[in-house]
Formats: C-alpha cells, structure tokens, sequence
C-alpha cells in the first residue's frame, strides 16, 4: 500500500475508504520492511500506535475527528515521549524514559495524530549527516551510501523512503532544511517562538525550533497548525495568534517580491545545484513573482558566528548530563569527579564532546568577550541584513544545501567541511525567521533544494510559495526505488 | 602598626513565595526528601524554567526600601560548575544587569550616631539542592527540595569597619526583609544566610587588602566571631612577614574558626552567559508606583516616630521596632492607655519580653493579646491594682487564668483604697512594733520602710502604697 500524503490519507479516512489502523499498519509494515536498510528510526512502538489508531478510528466513527485523526507521523527522538524512550541519538539518553510529553508530541497527539516511533538523528542534534548517532548513520532512500543528512536525517528518510507521511525534526542551524534537500521533501522550520520548545532536549536554546518534514507544502501546513502557538511552559514562545496556514496556500503569486541574495550564489555552491535553483526562481517567476537580487554582506559570517553561539549555550545546556539524576552513569567509580568524567567520556560522542569544548572555551573568562560576545554582535547584524532586505522584497529564495547528498564517511574526519554544508540555512536561526526547503530537481540522480525564508511569522506566506512552487512542477512527487 | 578591618557582606534571603521561583513546586520547609522537586527543579531534558512573578515584585519592593535604582530591564544568566546538588549544572542568577542595583541603607553605631553601608546590588537567583552524608555509607544523598527556592542576594560595599559593624548591617537587613514581608528571616531554616567578604589593611591606607570570603555565618552571632576570627588570622599572617591568600573560608561554630574550603568546590570559572531560556525581566514605572504605594512603614522612619511622637528612650525603640509584629503590638497597647507611652512601652520590654523569652516565643504568639495588656496597664492607671500586685495578675494571665479584671477579682487582688481599712492595719503595725517605733523616733529614717513591709505584708500588698506611706509619715510623727 502507498503511504501517500498526509493531505490524501485525510481524505481517505474522512472518505472512510481507509481506517487509522489500516494506514498505520501499513506504515508499521513498511519500516519493518525496509528500516533494517534505512536506520531511520530508533525506537518504533506498534502497539501503542496501534491502540492510538484504535482510538482515532472510535473518535471517527462517533463523529469527532478532526482534519489530522488518525494519520501516522514518526516524532524525531528529541522529542520527549512520555513512556517511551527518548535517546536524543546518544548512548548518554539510551535508556532514558521521560515522564513527559513535548508540548509537540501532546499537540500532535491531542489532534488526533498517531506516533509509530522514534527517528533517528545526529547525536544531540550536532551533525549535518546523521553520521553521530550513536544508533549508527541513517542511508539516504535515493542512495545508501549517501547521507540523508542532519540532524534531522531519520525524520527526512522516513518521509522520502515512504514510511511514513510526515515526521517531526528540529532545526538549529538547518537541521530540517538540508536533510530536506538532501531527500527530496518539504522541509519547514517556522519562527524561532513559534513552536514551544518545551519537552525537546535542547541543542542551542537561542536557535532551536521545532518543525516538520512532508511530501508537500499542504501537509506541512496542516501539522504545523497543530503545532504552533503559544505554550505558558515555554518563556520563549511567541504570544502570537497563529494564521490559518491551509487556508492562504491556494494565493497567487502575483507580484510577489522575491529576493535572491548574491551570496548564496557563491564559490562553494556546486554548478548544477546553481543551475537547478535558477531554474526554479525562473519557475517563481513565470507563477507571478518579482525577481530581485538582494544582499546580505553579513551571511558568510554565519557559520563562525553559529559555531560560537551554538556550542557556548550546548556547553552549557548538556552540563545537566551528570549522571546523577538520569541517563547513563559510569560504574565502579570511586569519587565524584571520576563519576563526572567518566560518565561523560562514556556518554557522550566525539562531536558533542568537540562542541562543549568549544562552547567552554569561548565563554571562559578572558575569551568571552573576543568570541561569545562578538559572536553576538556579528548575530545582530545578520538579522539586520534580512530585516533590511525584507524591507525590499516579500520573501528569500536561493538554494538549501551547497551540493546534493554526500557520501556517507566523506566528511567525518573533517568538521569543518561538514559545518560548511549549513552555510545557507544558519543565517535563518541566527535571524530567528521561518524558512523550507521544496525538492527542485535531480543531479546525478540525487535530489536538490530550494530554500524560501520569510520575515518573522511569516509561516503563512512561505507555506504559500512553496505550495504554489509544487502546483507547477512535480519534484515533490518523484520517489525513490522501492518507496511509492 | 594599627591595621583597619574591612568587611563587604552578601546576604541570601529567601524570598517568601508559595512556589518556586522558576516552577509551581512549593517552597515548605521540612518536607521529606525530594517530594517538593518537579521535573524542571530536577533538571530533566527539554523541560524549561518560567519565571514566578511573585519574585519580582518582592525584589522591587526591597530595591525601593533601600532607596535603590530599579533596573527596567534585567537578565537572567548561567552560572555554571557541576556539583551533585545543582541539577542542571549551572545556577540560574543574575549577573551584569541585576534588578536591583545602587542603594544603601542606614545603620546606628555603637558610638553613637549613625553610618551609611552602600548596597550594590541585589540580585534574583534560584537556591540549589542540598546533599545528605547521615545515614550513608560510600553514597552521598540528593535532597533537591530546596533547588529552585527563590532568592534575593544583597550584596553591600566593602564599608563596614568592624565585625560588630558587619553584625549591625546584618541584623538591619534582618528586620527590614521581615518589615517588608518578602523573607521570613528564619536562619535556622537557612531562610537569611550569609557570606562575608573580609580584609585588612593599614589604618590611613586607601588600597583595600586581600580578602577571605566566610562562608556559613547564619547567626548574627557567629558572624561577629568568625569576623573577629578571621582579622586576628590576617594581622598574624600580615605581621609575620607573610601574605594573605585569595580564597573561602568556612567557619566552623564549634571550634570558632575558619579554615579554607577544599579548593575544587571553589576554583571555578563559572561561564556566565545571558540564559536563552529565560526572556529579560521588563519593569515600568506604573509597576513601581504600584509596589511602592504598598510599602510598610520601614524601620529607620518608625524607629524616628516613636522617639518624636511617645518621647521614648533609643534603647527602648530599637527593642519595639525589633519586628513590625512588635511595633503593631506596643502601639495598639499605648494606644489604649492613651497618655502614658512609657507606661507601655515599659511593660512590652520589660514583662511581655521577659516572657517571650523565657517561653521561646515570638511576639506573634504571645500568651496576652495587646488589648489583655491594656486593659492590665489601665488597672494600673486607675489604681485598681499596684505596678507589683501588676505583674502577679500578668503572669496570671500568661498563665492563662483569665483577663486582668477577672484575675483581680477572684483572687481579690483590687488594691485597698479605704482609708479606714489602712489605717486599722497601720496601728496594729505600730503597736506591735514599740521598738522601731522608737528608732524612728530617735532619727533613723530608714525605719519607714519596715513598716510599709510589714503593712503590705498583712495586707497581701493590696494597700496602696502611697497610702500606707502618708498614714505612716503622720503616724509616726
């Protein structure tokens, strides 16, 4: 059976040609046909989902489901899960079972939305590729030998390797974006605030936010209505009325300002990913949009600027793995401080360990104000120069990822050029805006991104032009052998 | 040579609110080890810190009683080390913009008159966790009860001169949290807690020396000692050719010393950053004028009215105004005997306080509710009873036998007025005392007094000693 879209398993349940327990099945059958390749999830929990599905058809049947009852969606394992594992990808979290839901997870569930398990991702949310996970890489559907990218790898693989129709991700510096890219699929990460953080183990407080990775445009606007709004248990998230995102996808184009900064189209980006993001702004173009070239002379900053930011708030976030109260805990110690150490040693993984050091290191005394600081100023006009070219132009375009899918070992040894692969999406969490990534094409058989970021709360408008973007082409409907 | 001590204290007071500064858990005291943690005093992943209002507004109001700037923006940042107690391994404080900052506060001096001690600063922080050794072998136990307890420190300048000095600013800061109702000031609970910045430096000289910091000195007592403890400490070292070390100290009550901590628990780099969690504390004026339209009356203007307005001697007022619950007391005593304040006054220093103390108690649970006193205290004026047949009907009434004018009258204790009655006592007096009688006769004044004890004695004291004093003078004349 074909998974589909979460918008054409809607309308088959509210047609009552397929049942929740049906589609969740089929789902559950998939991944257990096809996961062992994959690796995109960590924990896959059938029997819950099936009593969720259970209880989502009963809601059906009495009349009281809503647009998302009964669909099944796979939730990144950093989301706290409430009796169900939650490893954030790392040994340090393995066996560690959170007495609580995410504020994600109760909106999603609350809705009527079925869990079938847990994605997996990069240690901690740190990786570009999935290869940090302590549950091994994850294959990317179009070529496993390829990264699907990360951190949100396991979410973007069991959507493109059609597992299921929609996952959960986080993005920190473009963690739902590129893998987005790197699988063909709609990734969406929405203004920093919009979606509470509470229950989703932080990577780097200032710059996390919680999205979704679809097939399409539409059935990311049909989650995120569920999962954005203010949440009380979050200070940082955003009291702001959250705009019917379905209702606005069907907006014409026209005169829509577009804005293609000149430095997203730099040496690093590779020819024909250049070529196929050209294309598809031509294609913006011919729906109705303006084109203008834009600038944004602070964006090759980003990447030194993120790698201050984010590992100095990790450093700091990730002290709470002790091993005293949760998590793992060295054995046969002796002292405290050997139980710290060694705890650590053992928990955590070479990238988290290489981003604490950093972070500890740029907020010591004497080299806080030379990097964290500056780091903060260099952030300030980041987000000046979009607030500058937003004053210009409606909406950001240019491409996601600087190549398509890499193989997986490829830049393991050498951190920073994985780093470098978020040199477009950094600059949207440094900003705090909301941005996607839509499928715009194949190099050598391997799928390319375009990336639309919109000014703050402007989810509607890039729901919009993505949709818009997938009415006129079909990227998003190509599939990868075996997933239909 | 003369060596000049230098103190600056930092004080921890508890904040009194029901929950937690950033939880809803509550804040009791004495609950059984961690059944007052939520996930988020705990530290779980993803879980996040909300700021309870409740402490803002209690930090305002002591920024405006120590007529401090109100920051209208301050940050909440991390302070971070690891320690068992501390679930997230780092303390949520408040560093480069504390709400509160630049005030000061006024203290009476031994000598006389009074100084100004500079306040810096004043700053919200959450408490950490407590560990536990009793009872355990090879373990240390985690009791994060206390983790998250909301608290303001208080941090002063380095402008107090002498242990007694520091003990002074303490016990002001003590009363005045209490005044304002945002600490219960229970040091015992380690509700006010205190740590002391101390150095020493030539008499004359401007450049401060090398301090200690004391920790642990949680009673105004201890704090004096391990101040005094510790300049002794710096003059030996200072005069034996040596130098003071950078370091913390602890002071140890029992054996009245202070001794370095072990030097992991303090050699940290603690890595302040602004915490993402948590959003700037904004504060406008309309806020302010709200909490300073509710301030209490403070103690430095209530001390200064009683003097002016009951004429009352400074040591007297500093013992009334110890506590608003003490002032609220006398004044509804001295009110109700009307023109005699003194006569109040004496009564709450002397047998009410006497009594408290001697109970235990605090003035909240005293045994004789003001207008009980007062209505004693009128008995005196009207002359019902005498100041002394007075403090037997007080300490029946603490006793809890009843009103004044109930125990007057069952145990007739109404003072005998009658003329007629005193003076039958009187001769009977005198004429069974043919004796000293005569030595009165024969000049020896002193005499008198005899006979005033042998007439109250019969009389169970009831006479009225003005009275028998007359009849006596007249008598014997």
């Amino acid at each position: 059976m074909s998974i589909g879209t979460v918008a054409s398993q809607a309308a088959a349940l509210a047609a009552g040609n397929l049942s929740s327990r049906e589609l969740t099945r089929a789902a559950l059958d998939e991944i257990e046909a096809r996961d062992g390749t994959l690796n995109a999830f960590i924990n896959v929990c059938a029997e819950s989902a099936m009593a969720a599905a259970t209880a989502a058809d009963e809601l059906r049947a009495a009349g009281r489901a809503g647009p998302l009852t009964g669909i099944p969606i796979a939730h990144k394992d950093i989301f706290c899960t409430r009796g169900l594992a939650t490893t954030c990808g790392s040994r340090m979290l393995a066996d560690f079972v959170p007495p609580y839901d995410a504020t994600v997870v109760s909106r999603l569930a609350d809705a009527g939305v079925v869990c079938v398990g847990k994605t997996n991702m990069d240690e901690f949310a740190m990786g570009s590729s999935n290869e940090t996970s302590y549950f091994g890489a994850v294959r990317n559907p179009w070529d496993p030998a390829k990264s699907p990218g990360g951190s949100s790898g396991g979410s973007a693989a069991a959507v493109a390797g059609g597992l299921v129709a929609a996952a959960t991700g986080t993005d920190t510096g473009g963690s739902i974006r590129q893998p987005a890219a790197l699988t063909g699929i709609t990734g969406v990460k929405p203004t920093y605030g919009r979606v509470s953080r509470f229950g989703m183990i932080a990577f780097a407080s200032s710059l996390d936010q919680a999205g979704v990775l679809t097939r399409t445009a539409e059935d990311a606007a049909m989650l995120l209505a569920v999962m954005a709004g203010f949440d009380p248990r979050d200070s940082t998230s955003a009291d702001v009325p959250v705009a019917d995102y379905p209702a606005t996808l069907g907006d014409s184009l026209e005169g829509r300002r577009i804005g293609v900064p000149t430095e997203f189209f730099d040496d690093g980006l590779d020819d024909e990913c250049a070529t196929l993001v050209r294309a598809a702004l031509a294609e913006l173009e011919a729906a109705g949009a303006l084109l203008r070239e834009v600038s944004l002379p602070n964006l090759p900053l980003s990447v030194p600027t993120y790698y201050i930011v984010a590992p100095a708030e990790a450093s700091s976030n990730l002290s709470r793995f002790d091993g005293v109260r949760f998590g793992h805990r060295a054995e046969a110690v002796t002292e405290l401080n050997e139980m710290y150490s060694l705890t650590r040693q053992q928990g955590f993984g070479d990238e988290v360990k290489r981003r604490i050091m950093t972070g500890t290191y740029v907020l010591s005394a004497g080299y806080y104000d030379a990097y964290y600081l500056q780091a903060q100023k260099v952030r300030q006009l980041i987000a000046d120069d979009f607030r500058k070219a937003f004053a210009e132009v409606d909406l950001i375009a240019g491409p996601t990822a600087p190549t398509a899918a890499f193989a997986l070992g490829d830049k393991v040894d050498d951190p920073v050029q994985m780093y470098l692969n978020d040199i477009y999406t950094i600059g949207a969490n440094l900003a705090g805006l909301p941005g996607a990534s839509v499928p715009c094409g194949f190099t050598g058989g391997l799928p390319v991104g375009l990336q639309l970021v919109g000014p703050a709360f402007s989810e509607s408008l890039v729901l919009n032009v993505a949709h818009q973007y997938q009415l006129a082409t079909d990227w998003h409907e190509r599939r990868p052998a075996g997933a239909d | 040579m003369a060596w000049e001590t230098v103190v600056g204290l930092e004080i921890h007071a508890q904040l009194a609110t029901q929950s937690k500064i950033f939880s809803g858990s509550s804040t009791a005291f004495g609950a059984a080890p961690n059944s007052q943690a939520s996930l988020i005093d705990l530290g779980f992943p993803g879980v996040l810190p909300v700021l309870n209002g409740e402490v803002v507004r209690l930090a305002v109001r002591f920024g405006l009683a120590i007529g401090a700037t109100i920051a209208s923006r301050s940050v909440f940042a991390r302070k971070n080390y690891f320690y068992p107690d501390l679930p997230k391994g780092y303390q949520i404080s408040q560093y480069e913009l504390p709400i509160v900052h630049t005030g000061s506060v006024e203290i009476p001096l031994a000598e006389g008159g009074s100084k100004t001690v500079r306040i810096t600063r004043a700053h919200l922080e959450e408490d950490a966790g407590k560990s536990l050794h009793e009872n355990l072998t090879d373990a240390t136990g985690i009791d994060l009860n206390r983790a998250g307890t909301p608290l303001l420190e208080i941090v002063s300048e380095p402008d107090l001169r002498s242990a007694a000095e520091a003990a002074t600013y303490m016990r002001e800061i003590h009363q005045l949290v209490r005044y304002l109702g945002i600490c219960d000031g229970n040091m015992q609970e380690g509700s006010f807690r205190c740590d002391a910045n101390v150095s020493i430096r030539p008499t004359g000289e401007d450049k401060l020396g090398t301090r200690a910091e004391l920790k642990n000195l949680n009673s105004f007592r201890f704090i004096e000692k391990a101040i005094n403890y510790e300049v002794e400490r710096q003059i030996d070292i200072l005069e034996g050719g040596g130098q003071v070390v950078q370091e913390t100290r602890l002071y140890d009550a029992d054996r009245d010393e202070t001794r370095p901590m072990r030097s992991k628990e303090e050699a940290n780099d603690y890595r302040y950053f602004p915490d993402p969690d948590l959003l700037p504390v904004e504060i406008d004026d309309s806020f302010i004028n709200q909490v300073r339209a509710d301030l209490p009356e403070l103690p430095a203007a209530k001390r200064k009215r009683f003097i002016d307005e009951f004429g009352l001697r400074a040591d007297d007022v500093a013992a009334l105004t110890a506590s608003r619950a003490m002032a609220d007391y006398f004044e509804s005593v001295a009110q109700a005997v009307g023109n005699d304040p003194k006569l109040a006054a004496n009564w709450v220093v002397g047998e009410l306080a006497a009594a408290l103390n001697r109970d235990d108690l605090e003035i909240e649970a005293s045994r004789v509710a003001p207008d009980a006193l007062a209505q004693l205290l009128q008995r005196i004026q009207d002359g019902t009873v005498s100041g002394k047949i007075a403090k037997e009907v007080f300490e029946a009434m603490w006793a809890g036998e009843g009103s004044a004018d109930d125990i007057i009258d069952k145990q007739g204790l109404k003072q005998i007025t009658d003329t007629g009655a005193i003076e039958k006592v009187v001769d009977e007096i005198l004429a069974n005392n043919a004796a000293q009688v005569q030595q009165y006769r024969d000049g020896n004044q002193k005499v008198l007094g005899f006979f005033v004890g042998q007439v109250m004695k019969a009389t169970q004291g009831k006479a009225n000693p003005q009275q028998v004093n007359e009849l006596l003078r007249k008598k014997l004349s």
